[in-house]
């Protein structure tokens, strides 16, 4: 159950590039993926493409599908119309490097800018104690393979080059909320969230979201709850006049 | 655009239906605007005085202008000019509310401020800073006009209670209640899976295993929480349709069908 | 000779999973100034594929479990061929390195007094795998590098080492080439660990990424050192058989360690008819039994579908084999009828995920098809149990490429606490190494250096003959292995392997590559391929020379064990492109240590 697929490849560089059309045959059950496999084997043997993993959980082979982020591996042919000429382009958000290959520095640099875990001392044998309930919070998050799609879909960064220096992006919000919701992390993040990573940048209009391939709700579950931490950390007169009154860090109490 | 990044002309690729929904979205939003402000400066025909209907646009009517009858907590407020809505308080609260929502946000964002209109399609403006300063830095006020929605859901329940008013006197049921009481179940629903509420009740907690009572309710908001944009149309439609109905009745346009009484 | 961009390091790691991140976390802790080296994106490396979890005997769920029972279930999962020191320590250190991911912030699945939960796995007489739902392998990179990264330590990413350089035998330096620029790079350092993973590339249905074409095996081999153990391969009973893109991709042995079960197309639960004499004491015999064994361990046997890889692996070989395979070549895996789709959904989120996605099957409501595939080597660079030191000066392996820890098999879970294990040990000996060298340090040579940048850029060199097409010679040596040296062997097929693999090696010299050197996946595959043909020879070699059936590798021919066999490795030496082999007994084991598999 073969067929001919026409796919429209963007080649190029730093300088220049353009859209080439080829034709390659696939099989059933094929991903786009391995369309882009078949034409490095027999037709374009130097076009840059990263993968990994093949299956969904390296994050590696990120690119943008008929205009749609998303990951090669799991972006199945049958998803499209056997007649339909597919357009495989590099991530818009991130230089390119060659081909469908990005420099990605961007997402490690901002991984540097986050103060790390920094847990209290253990139980006094020596082990530590969290609930599941607690663990499932953080490991939604956890989940992330960073393929940087929702760095590469969110507009902050996508249409304003400019605001990078200062948006660390929905990759490190989920990586803010998931140690801020840490049950034994001792930080407070809600400052550094709102001022660093740029989080009042977010209007929350959830793309991030709908590309996550590992179907992380990051608006609902990690930016929002980040950005109501903020409010009670700045914009709350209660907390404030709390904090002011009973000289207590909100933060022990919870 | 940054120097580096590749050079391709087309704007987005995408060539699915992608303007459809926010286009949608945004005419119902249009809508709703237009009508709730004629309705909020017609100051007329939101209290059905027979059936002891109030519509929740007017609810509570506290000014000293409003039609007897309609004011349940008295009239702490003067009497206002006619060219102000009399209801400015609900005016303000529930819409304040509706405004700040983080689910209505991320609407108009796409819909009227089209930044962006749809996933990976650029947005037209050159320069954006998002929430980070006035006037939508306000938007973390959203805690607050979730506070005072909460009230006004409670005194929603008031108004529905009253509408179980016979229109001889003892208990009565008619059409309109049976509108009023489903609008309050959806303006419930909508308020309490407020993402602002998920966050009062348990989400600000970092540690879950130590309020297990705050987790259940946390756990339970959470469930809603997942529906709240389906509340937030739904209820949009639910709240027009009732004042509709109660204008409809108010004005004697159309009499309410009883069912009991 | 234009100059070469350099840097200069105490410690060198070259691979950045889960050994490397460790090696290079030790290695900095100890005071040297270290680097990673990569090929993939930091945080891409193949450890994350890993589904299980990590073996440790904390005694959360089971206190009776102890370093020693660990001990002896890994040394009887490597039918008794592993360095007893290496297994003595890795069941001694696990659960400390598993807490140490803990204070990095690692988010284990918990038991319900708040402690690590530990999950049941083929040959572990307890549940002792710390897990996150199916994807620890995730958890654990990702912690890992975050630790790396909050110390600040140097990654140099997307970048290959194409040569480790040697003054006077002992380790100088490595060369090798930017992926995305071309350029080559040089690094100076006294000490390398080698953690770059395994060799399943080879092989063509593999759960393994392009990465693993054993690299490391084939650097610590050309600087001198030996490797062990190569002819024992692991085929993971269980990697996805349709449709055939993904064929090779792995499904979880915990999809079996929560109640999945194998059965044949008569629906037939097979396992129960390949239960080896060595492990017939205590495994179930009776559905009842196994199924029994879930709640109630302490008055049940293991079910048979949790016998060690290797059997498992060789009873659905069989069964296919017999025709009472799946329609697309492979057996059913089937835990929909036997758990609830929330329990499925809650313990195997990624597999539902990937069967959804990738096979379009709900593996809730329907059986999974699976067959084995390539999946691990347990052989490689021979080291020092407690070190990690190879045989050459400054060069020290952990992970994968290292041999020894898993004997002639490696029981699942067992990976990833070796990992954690030997990268510590690995990256603090080396980092010791370094600080002890002083000022006498080994000196790189420029014609080294210049040497190693020819035959990096070889295949560009247009000398006018028959033109080789990287993908092609690859997919062709893949066609050979899994024909001829793959899970089951013969003395026929083996000889006619390493003709096979001659014509290769005499095929890759005429390997052209198009386009020019910058992000050139043509041309890094020609420089992978070296190292491909390389092992390859190898595996064949020992299992050539192996005649019997133990773990890891099988021969037709001689289809028992021999007692003669179970006292030695082979090891393999390579001199100027020629590999060699010699036999080597096994070191023994203390009188204590003994034993513990007397008592039994």
């Amino acid at each position: 159950m073969g067929y001919d697929l026409s796919m429209r490849v963007w080649r190029g560089d730093v300088d220049s590039g353009e859209l080439a059309p080829y034709t390659v045959p696939v099989e059933e059950g094929e991903v786009v993926l391995d369309a882009v496999h078949r034409l490095q084997a027999t037709q374009a043997p130097d076009l840059a493409v990263r993968w990994n993993c093949k299956a969904g959980k390296c994050g590696s082979c990120s690119a943008e599908v008929n205009g749609r982020p998303r990951l090669m591996c799991m972006t199945r042919l049958t998803d499209y119309d056997p007649d339909e000429t597919i357009t495989v382009t590099p991530m818009r958000t991130f230089p390119v490097v060659k081909d469908l290959v990005c420099d990605v520095s961007y997402n490690y640099e901002k991984a540097r800018e986050l103060p790390a875990f920094a847990p209290g001392p253990p139980d006094p044998d020596g082990k530590r104690r969290m609930m599941q309930a607690d663990v499932e919070r953080g490991q939604e998050f956890r989940k992330c393979i960073e393929c940087f799609l929702c760095q590469n879909t969110c507009h902050v960064i996508r249409d304003h080059e400019e605001n990078k220096p200062a948006f660390a992006g929905p990759r490190f919000f989920l990586r803010y909320a998931e140690l801020d919701m840490h049950p034994l992390d001792t930080n407070d993040r809600r400052q550094l969230a709102q001022e660093a990573a740029g989080l009042g940048m977010c209007n929350i209009t959830k793309c991030c979201t709908e590309v996550c391939p590992e179907n992380i709700k990051i608006t609902d579950n990690a930016i929002i709850p980040m950005k109501e931490r903020v409010v009670d950390r700045r914009y709350d007169p209660l907390v404030w006049l709390g904090s002011k009154i009973f000289r207590r860090d909100e933060r022990t109490e919870v | 655009m940054g120097p580096a990044r590749a050079k391709v002309a087309e704007r987005t690729f995408r060539r699915d239906r992608w303007w459809l929904s926010p286009l949608g979205i945004g005419l119902i939003l249009l809508f709703f605007v237009v009508y709730s402000t004629i309705r909020y400066f017609m100051n007329d025909h939101y209290w059905a005085a027979e059936e002891h209907y109030l519509t929740p646009f007017y609810s509570p009517c506290i000014s000293a202008s409003c039609v007897p009858g309609s004011s349940h907590f008295g009239t702490p407020l003067p009497e206002i000019p006619a060219f102000i809505p009399i209801a400015i308080v609900t005016l303000i609260g529930v819409g304040g509310f509706r405004a700040t929502c983080y689910y209505y946000r991320k609407a108009y964002y796409r819909s009227f401020f089209l930044s962006p209109t749809a996933c990976a399609v650029p947005e037209p403006r050159g320069s954006y800073k998002g929430e980070t300063r006035f006037p939508l830095i306000v938007q973390n006020s959203h805690r607050y006009f979730f506070y005072v929605a909460a009230l006004f859901a409670l005194i929603n329940l008031y108004d529905a209670i009253l509408a179980l008013h016979g229109v001889n006197g003892g208990v009565g049921v008619g059409l309109g209640t049976v509108i009023i009481w489903g609008n309050l179940a959806m303006l419930a629903a909508y308020t309490l899976s407020c993402h602002a509420c998920r966050h009062v009740v348990g989400g600000r907690l970092r540690n879950f295993g130590k309020h297990p009572v705050r987790y259940r309710f946390w756990t339970l908001v959470s469930k809603l929480n997942t529906r709240h944009g389906q509340f937030a149309m739904i209820s949009l439609f639910t709240v027009i349709f009732t004042d509709f109905y109660i204008m409809a009745v108010a004005a004697d346009w159309f009499s309410d069908p009883r069912i009991v009484n | 000779m234009a100059e070469f961009e350099r840097h200069s390091y105490d410690v060198v790691v070259i691979g950045a999973g889960g050994a490397g991140l460790r090696a290079a976390i030790a290695a900095h802790d100890a005071g040297a100034r270290t680097a990673i080296i990569c090929k993939s994106l930091l945080g891409k490396a193949h450890t994350v594929m890993a589904e299980g979890g990590a073996a440790a005997a904390m005694g959360n769920l089971w206190p009776d479990d102890s370093w020693r029972v660990h001990f002896r279930d890994t040394m009887r999962g490597g039918k008794m061929l592993n360095n007893w020191r290496m297994a003595q320590l890795h069941a001694q250190e696990a659960p400390e390195r598993v807490l140490e991911l803990e204070e990095w912030g690692a988010l284990f699945d918990r038991t319900p007094d708040g402690l690590i939960s530990q999950r049941d796995f083929g040959g572990h007489r307890y549940a002792r795998l710390a897990h996150v739902g199916d994807r620890t392998g995730l958890e654990m990179i990702r912690t890992l590098q975050q630790r790396a990264v909050a110390l600040g330590i140097d990654v140099f990413m997307e970048c290959t080492v194409t040569e480790v350089l040697t003054d006077d035998g002992a380790v100088a330096g490595a060369f090798g080439y930017w992926r995305e620029s071309g350029r080559f790079i040089v690094f100076e350092t006294p000490s390398i660990v080698l953690a770059t993973g395994g060799i399943g590339k080879v092989y063509e249905v593999t759960s393994n990424s392009w990465e693993y074409t054993g690299d490391g095996h084939a650097l610590g081999l050309r600087a001198g050192a030996p490797l062990i153990n190569m002819e024992f391969v692991q085929f993971h009973p269980t990697g996805m058989v349709w449709p055939p893109s993904v064929r090779g991709i792995l499904v979880t042995e915990s999809v079996r360690g929560d109640g999945g079960v194998l059965k044949n197309s008569e629906g037939e639960r097979f396992m129960f008819n390949y239960i080896p004499d060595f492990f017939k004491a205590e495994t179930a015999d009776t559905e009842e039994e196994a199924d029994g064994w879930y709640d109630d361990k302490k008055n049940n046997r293991r079910p048979p579908e949790l016998l060690p890889r290797d059997e498992v692996a060789r009873a659905i070989n069989s069964e296919i084999k017999a025709g009472r395979g799946s329609p697309h070549g492979g057996v059913f895996l089937d835990i929909a009828s036997r758990r609830s789709p929330e329990f499925i959904q809650r313990r195997l989120p990624s597999m539902y995920h990937q069967f959804k996605e990738l096979a379009d099957v709900d593996i809730t409501a329907e059986p999974m098809e699976i067959g084995p595939t390539c999946h691990y080597v347990m052989g490689g660079v021979e080291v020092d149990a407690d070190t990690g030191a190879s045989a050459v000066t400054g060069l020290y392996a952990a992970g994968e490429v290292s041999g020894g820890m898993h004997g002639s098999n490696r029981l699942g879970g067992n990976s990833l606490s070796d990992l954690l294990v030997f990268g510590r040990r690995a990256g603090l000996n080396a980092a010791y190494y370094a600080g002890r060298l002083s000022e006498s340090r080994p000196q790189v040579s420029e014609r080294d250096v210049t040497a190693a940048g020819k035959a990096a850029l070889a295949p560009f060199s247009d000398a006018g003959r028959v033109d080789e097409n990287p993908y092609t010679l690859q997919k062709d040596l893949q066609a050979t292995m899994q024909r001829l040296v793959g899970i089951i062997r013969t003395r026929e097929e083996l000889t006619q392997a390493l003709v096979e693999l001659e014509t290769l090696k005499e095929r890759a010299k005429h390997i052209q590559v198009e386009g020019h050197r910058q992000y050139n996946p043509g041309w890094h595959l020609a420089l992978d391929l070296a190292n491909m043909l390389l092992v390859a020879e190898c595996v064949a070699t020992a299992a050539l020379e192996r005649e019997e059936s133990r773990g890891g590798h099988t021969r037709d021919d001689f289809p028992l064990p021999s007692e003669d066999w179970g006292s030695k490795n082979l090891v393999l030496t390579e001199k100027d492109g020629v590999v060699s082999l010699k036999h080597q007994p096994l070191q023994t084991m203390p009188g204590e240590l003994q034993q513990l598999f007397e008592e039994e």
